[in-house]
């Protein structure tokens, strides 16, 4: 195994943990950062990619990470202010008791 | 696979599983800014400081710290009425195991990523902060200048959904 496969499974095994807190957690916000770190597990594989890849200079995988990166905060600005709202409505962050559309 | 790798590697998949483990959000959040934090430094091992720095400053500096901020606005004293309920977390678990599962077999059995690796046993590329601003403001101005877009937007969309309307109300 050479050491992009490792940056690779590494980066597979981050996805697979977020994965697994994003449909187990019940609370609200931590879906969310579940969410963030299978965002972030993606942004590894791409500098791995830039790093090991046949054209380095062309400087793809970095501008790919940082727009992404930008994306995930703009992301989990507007996801945590939904929450709050949420919250400000029922009262819970939990998601098995958010269950009504309605107000 | 050097021992550096091994020891943010072994860093970071700890910082995720508390992440996602812990009961204690704010653990969890605390956790989480241990994981980002290994993840920026295994870009700057990749020799990507400034996604590194950039990481740094964006998620253990803002997403970490906001978390913080709304698990703190959502706290309630109730206790938790419903303990994670054991089939869903079975289920959970099993899916995301299956995918860590089909994601190892195509990376070991992958041919391009050997390929890859034997092509270019290239030195560390040393890339300048002006090479990425060079880059940023001449062939990725387009992408730029819609990020700013996106970000005012979000970020008055944010303080819009997270305004307390109840004032207006009265």
């Amino acid at each position: 195994m050479n050491s992009l496969q490792s940056y690779l499974i590494l980066s597979s095994l981050l996805f697979s943990v977020g994965l697994a807190g994003a449909l187990t957690r019940r609370n609200a916000i931590l879906v969310l950062i579940g969410i963030e770190l299978m965002l972030n597990a993606a942004n590894l594989n791409f500098i791995a990619f830039w790093r090991y890849g046949p054209n380095p200079e062309a400087l793809t995988g970095i501008m790919f990470t940082i727009f992404s990166i930008s994306i995930a905060a703009a992301e989990a600005a507007v996801g945590l202010s939904i929450i709050l709202a949420a919250y400000r409505h029922s009262r819970t962050t939990d998601l098995d008791q958010m269950n009504s559309l309605k107000g | 696979m050097t021992a550096s790798f091994m020891i943010l590697a072994v860093l970071t998949v700890a910082g995720t599983v508390s992440a996602m483990g812990l009961r204690n959000a704010v653990h969890c959040v605390l956790a989480l800014a241990l994981s980002f934090a290994g993840i920026a430094m295994l870009y700057l091992q990749l020799g990507a400081q400034f996604v590194g720095f950039t990481q740094i400053l964006v998620y253990v500096g803002a997403v970490a710290i906001l978390a913080v901020f709304a698990i703190m606005m959502t706290h309630n004293d109730k206790p938790m009425a419903l303990p994670d309920s054991h089939a869903a977390w079975v289920a959970g678990c099993v899916v995301a195991v299956a995918v860590f599962a089909v994601l190892t077999r195509a990376i070991v059995s992958s041919t391009t990523a050997v390929q890859i690796q034997t092509q270019t046993v290239a030195p560390q590329p040393g890339v300048t902060v002006q090479q990425i601003g060079d880059a940023l403001l001449h062939r990725f101005v387009v992408p730029l200048e819609i990020m700013g877009v996106l970000l005012t937007a979000a970020l008055i969309g944010a303080v819009v959904i997270a305004m307390d309307r109840r004032e207006e109300m009265k």
